[in-house]
């Protein structure tokens, strides 16, 4: 739990001695709460505050990374059951499974597919985060071989094996690449934690149940490892949200320590068909998984998923935007198409993919809607005609194109009248409703 | 050193209104059986906390004309009934819906206005031909609207339909029809907890029990603002649990209007190959924006292809395991 500032006071001396740089005992706490100090700050802090202080800045969901540069993956440190609270931080990393006894070459096309595999969305990359490589033949040397081709992806890795003596020689080809080893349960847990101090890997603990997985944690935890991720034995639907919830609330609400890790999720286990999979992977998205472990890859059913992800983690507080402005598409001249449209990244995105697959060279002004979509940007003043003729005005792009016609969105047709006695000389031509319509608009524009 | 885990229940002052679409014989209509939603108790899906009584439903939208602007994906669905809206709403049913959407179109399929009369032989059309409780949509234009569903709702008298959709601007003769002749309404307004507990207000004050309206906050397909959606739904949810008497009314949102308007659900060619098989991509889009909204806490969903219908009762189906 964070403290507020008059709990931090508490621990501090009293004295208001200034040396920390504010006026106060108390101004310092406000700031220490606010996370905009650090506690070194003050030379007074006996050793005990610092002590609790420290504790009471623990997260309640501890993050746990695997993988090492680029592309590893973070997840945990979530402080909220809702996303509207606050904002969900970590983006759950979504992998997919390999098993030792395909083929090699399967193998390595999937992890490749895997690993090349980015789509566009809002300007973003969306990929998937890893693999799973699992040790179903019950051999060392083949687990070994296996995570040693799927490490060339240099792609974050989960290693899934009961057998210590697999885990260890799959982690032996791995070493450097901080995996995750799936996982300890109640037979192998001590070999397991040795395993994962050696290598400083995270461990994933397995047991079916909240007061089993509780135990096993804390043996583990005894053993000297920390960094932890929890599979609670759920595979399906219901009883997947609902031991997530549990955990979840008892992480955040109760401060509960050893069920403060992310989990990990197996959809594949639990569906029937690779659709049903991807939807209860959408369901984990939404309702508190750390790790999703897909059994299958279809760029059909990532695209949807990866989609929704970047949707449930986007910051409710701040509407995701591109900078206000002039944009340019394929070398526009004096006399090419002149567009208008809001700087809310899924409606500028839109338009501009149109545009740009168009292949017609155009110039597409951004209004400052503050985020906001053309007609909700309408309904709240913050794209009107006063904005759209301010962003004509104050762009400077009356000096860049020859002719004076400005296309606005179809949806705000009814604004073209206000619009030309707002900026006299200009004609106003009103555009599709959608901008997937824009091609077809484009090539029969004549300034 | 067993740790004893105490599971954290809520203790919720509040709770959803039931809410009874259709009505059969003895209740006073003709549907072969009527559909309750509503009356959670808790969060959805959360069956240790609180009694939730009636599984999320699905109603599938069909239209009094072909509706050419459609996806060819959903035209090819429903390639043999699209032109017959009794037909139409006959497939729906057999296809799994738990309720029919009917939208009335401006125009008919000559291209002529469409009028009270022809729009009130549809309803009869349809209601004929389906045991199911209906809704019935206008096209959108506030003096269509009222024209349309007025005749409409005295056509379908006793019958509990739901009319819609009522927003702000435009609901009091909707209210007044649901009034006259005993319907249901859905009460419409964008993304806002407020705006929707105000209207749910305003309409309640012409005189229509909480018991005939639908809460309907406006949702975003999947990557067009579902998460606006979905949040403002967790948040009314929420407020209703805690006992903000004028939230606690089931929620109705329109995935698949939502889902088919988007690029990824309507286009075939020109777009990325990460975007992978067309069909199976935009079934999926509307699918998870329903299995999305479900979660957070919808009661109705009007959905449009018959396979995200059938994904997404397979999803409902495996929720609804209630535990002992
Ligand atoms: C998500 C949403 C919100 C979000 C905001 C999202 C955002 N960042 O903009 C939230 C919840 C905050 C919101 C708030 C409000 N909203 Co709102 N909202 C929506 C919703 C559901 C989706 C909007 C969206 O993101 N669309 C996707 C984007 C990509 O669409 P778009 O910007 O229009 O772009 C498309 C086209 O216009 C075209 N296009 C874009 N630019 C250009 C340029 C050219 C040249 C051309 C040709 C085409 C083109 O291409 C795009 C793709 O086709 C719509 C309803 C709906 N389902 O559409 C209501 C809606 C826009 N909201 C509405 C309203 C009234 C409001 C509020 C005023 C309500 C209130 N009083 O609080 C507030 C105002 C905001 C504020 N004060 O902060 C109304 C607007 C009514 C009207 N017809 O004017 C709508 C239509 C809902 C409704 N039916 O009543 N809203
Ligand atoms: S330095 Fe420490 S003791 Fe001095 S005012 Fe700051 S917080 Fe108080």
């Amino acid at each position: 739990m964070a403290l507020t500032g008059l709990d931090i006071y508490k621990l501090l001396p009293k004295t208001n001695c200034k040396e920390c740089g504010y006026p106060t005992c108390l101004a310092f706490a406000m700031k220490l709460a606010a996370k905009q100090a650090e506690l070194a700050a003050c030379p007074y802090v006996t050793e005990e505050a610092k002590a609790q202080l420290a504790a009471a800045a623990v997260p309640p969901i501890r993050l746990v990374t695997i993988g090492r540069g680029e592309r590893k993956v973070e997840v945990g440190n979530e402080t909220v059951l809702f996303r509207h609270d606050k904002s969900f931080f970590h983006p759950p990393g979504l992998m997919v499974r390999v098993t030792d006894t395909q083929p090699i070459d399967v193998i390595e096309k999937r992890a490749r597919e895997v690993a090349d595999y980015s789509v566009e969305y809002v300007g973003l990359e969306l990929r998937f985060d890893g693999l799973a490589v699992e040790n179903a033949s019950g051999e060392a040397s083949a687990f070994a071989s296996a995570v040693e081709r799927v490490r060339e992806t240099g792609l974050p890795l989960i290693l899934i094996s009961s057998d210590p003596g697999a885990m260890e020689a799959a982690l032996a080809k791995s070493d450097g690449t901080s995996p995750l080893i799936y996982a300890a349960d109640e037979e192998n847990w001590e070999a397991m934690s040795e395993l994962a101090k050696r290598h400083q890997a995270p461990l994933a603990v397995l047991a079916s149940g909240l007061e089993p997985l509780v135990e096993l944690v804390e043996k583990v935890r005894g053993a000297g490892v920390e960094d932890l991720v929890l599979d609670p034995g759920c595979r399906g639907f219901d009883d997947c949200l609902v031991t997530f919830t549990h955990i979840r609330r008892l992480a955040l609400q109760k401060n509960f320590r050893p069920l403060g890790f992310p989990l990990i999720a197996f959809p594949g286990e639990g569906a029937n068909s690779p659709e049903e999979e991807a939807i209860l992977a959408g369901q984990h998205i939404a309702k508190y998984a750390g790790f999703v472990v897909m059994e299958d890859f279809d760029p059909a059913l990532a695209y949807p998923l990866l989609t929704l992800r970047q949707n449930i983690y986007t910051d409710p507080r701040e509407p995701i935007q591109v900078t206000p402005g002039i944009y340019e598409f394929g070398k526009p001249a004096s006399d090419s198409p002149l567009l208008i449209t809001t700087n809310f990244s899924i409606t500028y995105f839109s338009v501009a993919n149109e545009v740009e697959g168009s292949g017609i060279p155009s110039w597409l002004l951004v209004a400052d809607s503050e985020g906001l979509s053309v007609l909700t940007g309408w309904a709240a003043g913050k794209f009107d005609a006063d904005k759209i003729a301010k962003t004509v005005k104050s762009t400077g792009i009356e000096e860049r194109v020859s002719h004076r016609k400005l296309t606005i969105p179809g949806a705000v047709a009814v604004l073209s009248g206000e619009l030309e006695d707002e900026l006299p000389g200009w004609e106003i031509s009103v555009g599709p409703r959608e901008a997937v319509d824009l091609p077809a608009y484009l090539k029969i524009w004549k300034p | 050193m067993a740790e004893k885990v105490e599971i954290p229940v809520q203790k919720w002052s509040g709770r959803v209104r039931e809410v009874t679409l259709g009505a059969t014989k003895e209740e006073g209509g003709t549907r072969t059986r009527s559909v309750t939603v509503g009356g959670e108790a808790t969060l959805p899906f959360l069956h240790f906390e609180g009694e939730l009584p009636h599984p999320p439903r699905i109603a599938i939208e069909i239209q009094d004309k072909k509706p050419e602007e459609w996806s060819p994906l959903l035209l090819k669905a429903w390639e043999e009934v699209i032109d017959d809206p009794a037909a139409w709403a006959k497939k729906a049913e057999e296809r799994g819906a738990d309720l029919i959407l009917l939208r009335l179109s401006l125009d008919d399929a000559q291209g002529e206005e469409n009028t009270p009369e022809k729009a009130k032989s549809t309803v009869r059309r349809v209601l004929a031909a389906t045991g199911l409780p209906l809704l019935i949509f206008g096209p959108g234009q506030v003096d269509k609207d009222n024209e349309l569903l007025v005749a409409v709702a005295e056509e379908a008298a006793g019958e509990r339909v739901v009319l819609g959709v009522c927003e702000e601007k435009n609901y009091r003769t909707i209210v007044a029809a649901a009034l006259a002749h005993g319907h249901l309404v859905d009460s419409r307004t964008p993304m806002d907890v407020n705006l929707a507990k105000q209207l749910i207000i305003l309409i309640h004050d012409m005189g229509l029990p909480l018991d005939r309206i639908l809460m309907d906050p406006s949702t975003g397909a999947l990557g067009y603002g579902i998460e606006y959606g979905y949040s403002v739904m967790e948040r009314l949810r929420l407020a209703a649990l805690h006992g903000d008497t004028m939230t606690q009314q089931p929620i109705l949102v329109t995935p698949g209007e939502e889902a088919w308007r988007a690029k990824e659900a309507k286009v075939e060619e020109g777009i990325p190959e990460a975007w992978g098989d067309w069909e199976e991509r935009a079934i999926m889009w509307e699918t998870m924006t329903a299995t999305a909204l479900i979660e957070a806490g919808a009661d109705v969903m009007v959905m449009r292809h018959p396979e995200s219908v059938r994904l997404v009762k397979e999803a409902i189906d495996k929720l609804w395991v209630k535990e002992g």
